[in-house]
């Protein structure tokens, strides 16, 4: 029963499959005689997509989400592992035919600041990934980006204007019209609403919610936000240190979670309610990128962590209907009585 | 393709924000340094142009009857050792000038800019290759290429214009790689990447535009050692030939004269003195009201 | 250095500042009043905009030049409004402190942690360098830095991003101010490294009976970490009071909209946020009357007149609106939660 909930339907084949990806940087080297040190950005990363879903990957500073991210969209090669999109890999294709395909998958940025070319006109970014697939003459164009330009809230006369001329929510939607107009399948949004004021993130959100409702789009939410993915995801990985440490609905994930860092992300959360107190929280050490140690690599801040965690990695296993985890521990970390959420 | 109505009710009114070009005038005009600059580098320019037309008398004639005259009526400035009238010496001198200048800095624009381009888009060897010939190419002193290329080829203006073109690509090749590995690093050009966008392409469309700024400003300075380096060369007797006049010969020609008619090396000095001033003077307001404007917009 | 323990350590009246914009002069703040005594903590909370950054530099004096400030900042009894920069610098580092947003740019990447943590010792204090060297060991091992003694010839770029801000509050802290501004400190740290800082900072604060300004853009950082709060919109305080008296019941119609259009985990999919409509002003264009009466969905043709007086809800909260009874009436707020 549970093997069989991690492959899909013979019918079915994902939209995106990521196998075993592994990411590593040379770092600068220090001395002539010994060998420069790497970092370790993905230890191992395999996860499906399907067509229609979303999936959101949460982790902090370091847990290799940004890579995750930029393989994905194939900005760079990774080390092993493949990202093959509706079947074909993303690495080994021919350049051309990479072209081709970033049709179906674009991406929006974090900083909604940065991801405009201040000197261009809107009319320009947004007609980018169009114009890179090919030539188009202008009226058509234009129409195309007055079209996504409506979808997402903003005007036709927009159009001519340029970005700093508008608020951080208002580039933030040029990114995501920008990143519609190709008609994609699979949009990445690295971040999207982290750079922007509370009351504009709900208005963004929203509009994702409704343009996944309308066009059947699948997200692959970046965030450090669990409540961004709770919201808009069907189903969430937390990454740690370069590899998921536990994934599932949002629902099993926040009401019973599975693995000490999912916690300790859930607690650390500060609640806007009344008679707030004050929770002490421990030290913690932070574990670097490029140590290869043996053993789980949460050991070392984990308040479970015994001998066998830190001598052998646990593997990423089913701990609930379709709810995986990679802790030793896991049933008891699932046992513990749910974390507190917001009142009202 | 309806809009949600709810989506369009919350954002509101896009609020117009002015544009950055008409304000640019506007705050272009009020700085200090731009409008001096400005002012100074477009007197050199209109002496240059109108020498084309006119000047007071012939820059060529030479008057020995009338030479070292004090400045009067007839001669404004006075006339030099061969009796020619020194206001037409300075504006057609001007011309000289200029057209060293623009040639020049052209050529250094040229070569340095798309090989700085270049090495920041493709990176790697190729990046190491041009760095490496910009800096050797640095290494000599613009002189001595004059002085080499004037032994191989002969001295005269267009020789001259090559020694400083090509001495100036160094710079532009470094300014160039370095503002551009900074727009590279920028988050709107991976999204151009990510939207399947080339290196040369994007090169011209995102990385070019966002130099611009740092180009311009680097030009007038560079100009500005043009000017210096045609003057240097000139009064090694490098650069343009007599009869036509150059400023940097009428120092050298004064040199000679200095104590008797300490004006004659002022005036071409002035000269010099006012262009450089001013293209400099540019070069700082253009970097004001360029980049951290740009930097500021948010 | 008079006062009784209960005279406010810094009182604050009708704080003004008037700034240039690329649009023309901005009223970035206006009649902004609080006062903290000794050990108090007062947090500022409101997006982008709202002039909470405004106000916390106006407090350190740090505003360019064409700034116009109104209004009183009295430090201890001491006016600092129109103080010369030449005595404001006494101050700053000394008295009144600040730690900013992002850490990696609030250390100078060119010197080592030691000696930016000895600066403000050696600046305000007749300390040998010996003495401020020790002296910053001894602050860097209390805000929590591993290996405090070697590590103290390092330099930034060499720790992590909550380990500079570490630093950073070691800076702070070192010549022992009375007063501690903390703009957004933890904005920029990730989300288990907040809590630890943010503790580190209460203890520090009770521990030398200092007072503190917390800055936010998060209610639910406000909520945990101090006692009474500010809510700012455009340039003007909206609803000020206890902090848990605020978060049971909020008044004031931006307060409660920012409440609303917080994600919470857990809640329904497929729900829709609740938003505030429209956008921030800005601060050159800013209406006539109530800040937020473009945006408010009980606004009244009243509202737009002149800016609401602060109405007293209860003791002590007080809400800049005229429709405190349709807005209460809401109730908005975790009820005894």
């Amino acid at each position: 029963m549970t093997m069989l909930e991690q492959t899909p339907p013979p019918a079915e084949q994902p939209l995106l499959d990521v196998k075993d990806l592994m990411q590593s940087y040379t770092l600068p080297r220090e001395s002539v005689f010994k060998p420069a040190g790497q970092v370790h950005a993905l230890n191992g990363v395999t996860v499906q997509v399907m067509a229609g879903r979303s999936l959101g990957v949460v982790g902090e500073s370091g847990s290799g989400k940004s890579t995750f991210a930029r393989l994905v969209m194939a900005l760079e090669q990774p080390s092993s592992g493949s990202v093959l999109l509706m079947g074909s890999d993303l690495h080994r294709m021919p350049a051309d035919e990479l072209r081709r395909a970033r049709r179906d998958f674009q991406m929006v940025f974090q900083d909604p600041y940065g991801s405009l070319d201040p000197r261009q006109t809107i009319a320009r970014i947004v007609a980018e990934p169009l114009t890179a697939l090919g030539r188009m003459d202008r009226a058509t164009l234009r129409q195309r980006v007055a079209g996504v330009l409506r979808q997402v809230g903003l005007r036709d006369a927009d159009m001519d204007k340029f970005p700093h001329e508008f608020s951080g929510g208002q580039r933030q939607r040029i990114a995501i019209a920008r990143a519609l107009i190709t008609q994609p399948k699979l949009i990445v949004a690295d971040e999207p609403v982290s750079a922007l004021d509370v009351s504009v993130q709900a208005q963004v959100l929203n509009l994702l919610q409704d343009l996944q409702d309308q066009f059947g789009l699948s997200y692959i939410l970046i965030s450090h936000d669990l409540a961004v993915v709770d919201y808009l995801c069907d189903e969430v990985a937390v990454m740690y240190l370069g590899r998921i440490v536990e994934q599932g609905r949002p629902e099993d994930l926040f009401a019973h979670c599975a693995h000490p860092y999912t916690r300790a992300l859930l607690e650390a959360v500060p609640r806007a309610r009344a008679g707030g107190v004050r929770r002490r929280r421990g030290a913690q050490s932070i574990a670097s990128q490029s140590t290869g140690a043996t053993g789980c690599a949460y050991a070392s801040r984990c308040p479970l962590a015994d001998q066998h965690c830190r001598d052998t990695a646990p593997a990423l296993r089913n701990v609930g209907t379709a709810h995986l985890a990679a802790c030793h521990h896991a049933e008891a970390v699932m046992a513990l009585p749910p974390v507190s959420a917001e009142g009202g | 393709m309806s809009t949600p109505l709810s989506v369009s009710a919350e954002v509101g009114a896009a609020t117009a924000r002015p544009r950055l070009a008409t304000g640019f005038w506007r705050r272009a005009l009020r700085h200090r340094s731009f409008v001096t600059g400005g002012t100074l580098s477009l007197l050199v320019l209109c002496a240059a142009l109108l020498s084309l037309v006119w000047t007071p008398w012939s820059a060529y004639e030479i008057d020995v009857a009338s030479k070292l005259r004090p400045p009067s009526a007839a001669h404004w400035l006075g006339t030099d050792v061969l009796g020619r009238d020194i206001v037409s010496l300075l504006l057609v001198g001007a011309r000289s000038t200029i057209m060293v200048g623009i040639i020049a800095v052209g050529i250094g624009l040229t070569f340095g800019v798309c090989l700085g381009l270049i090495a920041a888009a493709r990176k790697g060897w190729t990046e190491e290759l041009i760095m490496r010939m910009s800096d050797f190419t640095f290494a000599f002193p613009a002189v001595l290429s004059a002085i080499m290329l004037a032994a191989v080829a002969g001295p005269g203006m267009v020789t001259s214009i090559i020694a400083i073109g090509i001495f100036q690509i160094p710079t532009l090749v470094r300014v160039t790689r370095g503002s551009a590995n900074a727009i590279w690093a920028r988050e709107f050009v991976l999204a151009a990447r990510a939207s399947g966008r080339g290196g040369f392409r994007i090169t011209i469309e995102h990385v070019l535009p966002n130099v611009l700024p740092i180009l311009i400003v680097q030009a007038t300075i560079q100009f500005a050692l043009a000017i210096l380096a045609e003057a240097a060369l000139s009064y090694l007797g490098l650069g343009t030939q007599p009869p036509q006049p150059s400023w940097g010969r009428m120092l050298n020609d004064a040199q000679t004269l200095l104590f008797q008619s300490p004006m004659l090396a002022v005036y071409p000095g002035a000269a010099i003195a006012v262009a450089v001033l001013g293209l400099n003077l540019l070069g700082d307001g253009l970097r004001d009201l360029l980049d951290p404007r740009l930097a500021r917009e948010r | 250095m008079s006062g009784s323990a209960n005279a406010p350590l810094i009182e604050v009246k009708d704080l003004g500042v008037r700034l240039n914009t690329s649009r023309g002069p901005a009223q970035a703040v206006r009649g902004v009043s609080f006062s903290l005594k000794r050990g108090e903590t007062l947090g500022l909370v409101g997006e982008s905009g709202c002039g909470k950054s405004v106000t916390a530099l106006a407090l350190m004096g740090l505003l360019p030049d064409s700034a116009v400030i109104s209004g009183s900042i009295r430090l201890d009894g001491s006016e600092l409004v129109g103080l010369s920069d030449a005595n404001y610098c006494k101050l700053r580092g000394n008295r009144i402190s600040m730690i900013f947003q992002e850490p990696m740019t609030a250390l100078n990447p060119m010197h080592t942690i030691g000696r930016q943590v000895a600066e403000p010792l050696r600046r305000h204090t007749n300390c040998s360098a010996g003495e401020a060297r020790k002296e910053a060991i001894a602050l860097l091992d209390r805000v929590g830095l591993p290996d405090a003694a070697k590590r103290v010839d390092a330099y930034p770029h060499q720790f992590s991003g909550g380990q500079r801000q570490r630093v950073t509050i070691a800076m702070a802290l070192a010549c022992q101010p009375d007063v501690l501004i903390a703009d957004e400190p933890t904005t920029a740290l990730d989300v288990t490294i907040q809590g630890q800082i943010l503790d580190l900072i209460a203890e520090l604060v009770a521990e030398r009976g200092m007072s503190m300004i917390l800055i936010s853009h998060d209610l639910g950082v406000i909520a945990e970490n101090v006692q009474r709060m500010m809510v700012m919109y455009g340039g003007t305080v909206v609803e000020s009071g206890a902090t848990d008296a605020v978060f049971t019941r909020m008044g004031h119609p931006y307060t409660q909209g920012l409440f609303r259009a917080r994600l919470r985990l857990g809640a329904q999919k497929g729900t829709r946020l609740k938003t505030i409509a429209g956008t921030v002003p800005e601060l050159a264009d800013l209406p006539a009357g109530c800040t937020f009466a473009d945006r408010c969905a009980i606004v009244e043709d009243r509202c737009r007149v002149a800016l609401p007086a602060v109405v007293d809800v209860s003791a002590g909260h007080g809400v800049r609106c005229l429709r405190t009874d349709a807005s209460m009436a809401e109730a908005v707020g975790t009820l005894g939660a």
